[in-house]
């Protein structure tokens, strides 16, 4: 009897330990965010989102060009990354036996888990050392190879989901092969597939790493993708590791901002599906 | 006899003659296969560029890159071994402190926790992951490091001060609180790939521990982590990659030192970190490579790990899709 207390009395301990670690996991959650509103938000004016900076150690000013850059390099990264993920991951659902299915797969898992860093310095010897300047562009290639392996496996599982009577359905009706592909599978996955791009999206907007020394950061506000260009990664980087204060506020106000930006686009993207397929419940 | 009136033609559209079909068939394949192959083909130039920028390294260093300590960009002397140890022991630190945590949420989420509790709290560990690692970085150096520069640090050395680790001077950037940071970075992944493999364990084992008597603590621990075990520590070992290629919130709380100190409390250095500071003002040619270099051993280390890690999985969770959400 008595050690059958004991043993019971030690199972719910170690659910009370466990529900600490849940407590412990979350502490940080908290105070990162809660330390980002507190010090950010006082810096967030609309000065804040339609300046560019002020000289060095004078406060006024602000992150437009950082924000300007992002959406331009995110975008260009877009058209380079989405068309190839979205086709792939087609290619990979579609033809499931074949051998390139096969490679490719195991080729995005490699890309998938290859450190962000790693791609940058790709980009900068294939792009940057070539052309010998720091270009926007480079920072767009490499962000576009961090996103096609998210986006193509986020493609493939949500064609994987259609059921083959939809397909065998059209093709009775005479469909060529392609026309099923595109007119019926695809429209039907396609809310999936933008929220598997916008998943890809927010994830990428937030890497600092790849664009260090491709795009560079600049304090101008710029539109040509073949010179240096800010991004607001590399603004909160560069402004919280100055020696200013009122670069720190900034770094703190602009982190804000990214982390609204991520946060909208991956929930919001993670909500959609939620409501169309279950995936992993 | 009544002819029978042939059905009208569907409105949705047959194929004019069979040539035309074909055409589209093969265009279509075509502009998939284009898409799919550029892939295989762009990890194949991304390794030739590695392997051809850092051959200058290779040629005048060779292995003695990674065993020799001297990292000297005037004198043109280059060598990896402090950022190897760098990246692995902070990699070691924040396995130590994240695969308990991360372990013991896992278990608790899929085997405990009231219904209602498991998706909200998955949800919430699941925005750890979505912080970008920059950011990590930002509240590492002014909220993290001297928060335990003034308390965690001194009652470490107070405590602790006996062993190596925990003596020295206190700065606060530190391989320490790299340890930590990471620990909080790659909990999320951990802790959802092992839920995934956990969940995947059949009912039946559990059901048959209860049935023998087992409480709830003894099932887990006797039919179901061992059923899971090369799953779970496959999720570890994920955890394990994706600590080796952090970057950003590693530089920025690392203290950025070519140097290996016994002291946990000193500052050091990881590849990454090396990388991404010295990269964009390399002085030479030499420095470039041999920066060039350690990215190539980092994507060695980082893919072997990676395949390790997906294997142990799939021997567990095989088809289920577990890891796959995490990556």
């Amino acid at each position: 009897m008595n050690r059958r207390v004991l043993r019971r009395v030690f199972s719910n301990f170690m659910v009370g330990l466990m529900i600490g670690a849940v407590i412990v996991a979350l502490i940080p959650l908290f105070f990162i965010l809660l330390n980002l509103v507190l010090k950010g938000a006082g810096s967030i004016s609309l000065d804040f989102f339609t300046k560019t900076p002020a000289p060095a150690g004078e406060t006024g000013g602000g992150v437009a060009h950082a924000l300007v850059g992002t959406l331009i390099i995110v975008g260009t990264a877009c058209l380079i990354g989405l068309p190839i993920g979205i086709g792939a991951g087609i290619y990979c659902a579609e033809y499931p036996s074949s051998r390139l299915t096969w490679v490719t797969r195991f080729v995005a898992d490699v890309l998938n888990g290859t450190p962000s860093i790693v791609v940058g310095v790709f980009a900068w010897t294939w792009i940057v050392a070539r052309q010998k300047h720091f270009s926007a562009l480079a920072g767009s290639v490499a962000l576009a190879l961090l996103m096609i392996p998210m986006v193509l496996r986020t493609t493939e599982e949500m064609i994987k989901l259609v059921p083959n009577s939809l397909r065998e359905a059209a093709l009775a009706l005479g469909y060529p092969r392609w026309r099923t592909s595109l007119s019926v599978v695809i429209r039907t996955t396609l809310p999936g597939i933008m929220t598997g791009a916008l998943l890809a999206i927010a994830r990428v907007a937030g890497e600092t790493a790849p664009l260090l020394f491709t795009a560079l950061g600049s304090q101008y506000l710029s539109f040509n993708l073949n010179q240096p260009m800010a991004a607001l990664p590399l603004t909160v980087f560069n402004y919280a590791t100055g020696p200013y204060e009122e670069w720190h506020q900034y770094a703190w106000a602009a982190a804000l901002v990214l982390i609204l930006v991520v946060f909208v686009l991956s929930l919001g993207a993670r909500l959609a599906i939620r409501n169309r397929f279950s995936l992993n419940g | 006899m009544t002819a029978v009136k042939e059905a009208e033609p569907t409105r949705s559209a047959p194929p004019v003659s069979l040539e035309r079909a074909n055409y589209g068939d093969r265009i279509f394949k075509f502009v998939l296969t284009l898409a799919a192959v550029l892939i295989p083909i762009m990890l194949a130039f991304l390794v030739y560029e590695l392997w051809t920028g850092s051959k200058l390294a290779i040629d005048r260093f060779g292995l003695s890159f990674v065993t020799s300590s001297t990292w000297d960009p005037v004198a043109e002397e280059f060598g990896a071994f402090p950022l190897m140890f760098g990246t692995l022991l902070s990699s070691l630190i924040a396995l130590l402190i994240a695969v308990p945590l991360s372990l013991g949420v896992a278990i608790y989420l899929t085997e405990f926790a009231p219904k209602v509790v498991r998706q909200p709290v998955a949800f919430l560990i699941g925005l750890l992951a979505a912080i970008p690692s920059v950011v990590y970085g930002l509240w590492g150096i002014f909220v993290l490091i001297p928060a335990l520069r003034t308390t965690a640090f001194p009652f470490l050395r107070k405590a602790l001060g006996f062993l190596p680790f925990f003596q020295g001077p206190i700065y606060g950037p530190s391989m320490l609180a790299a340890g930590i940071i990471l620990a909080i970075m790659i909990m999320p992944y951990i802790m959802s790939v092992s839920r995934e493999v956990l969940l995947a364990v059949p009912n039946t084992q559990r059901e048959a521990a209860l049935a023998l008597g087992a409480t709830r603590w003894e099932a887990v621990t006797s039919a179901v982590v061992p059923y899971a075990r090369s799953g779970l520590i496959g999720a570890i070992i994920l955890g394990l990659g994706r600590a080796l290629g952090e970057t950003m919130a590693v530089t920025m709380v690392i203290g950025n030192r070519h140097e290996i100190a016994a002291s946990l409390f000193a500052p050091g250095y990881t590849m990454a970190a090396a990388i991404a500071n010295e990269f964009s003002e390399a002085v030479g040619d030499l420095h470039l490579s041999a920066l060039a270099y350690v990215a190539f051993l980092l994507f060695v280390v980082t893919v072997v790990v990676n395949a390790g890690a997906r294997l142990l999985i799939w021997r567990v969770a095989r088809g289920s899709g577990a890891g796959s959400s995490a990556l």
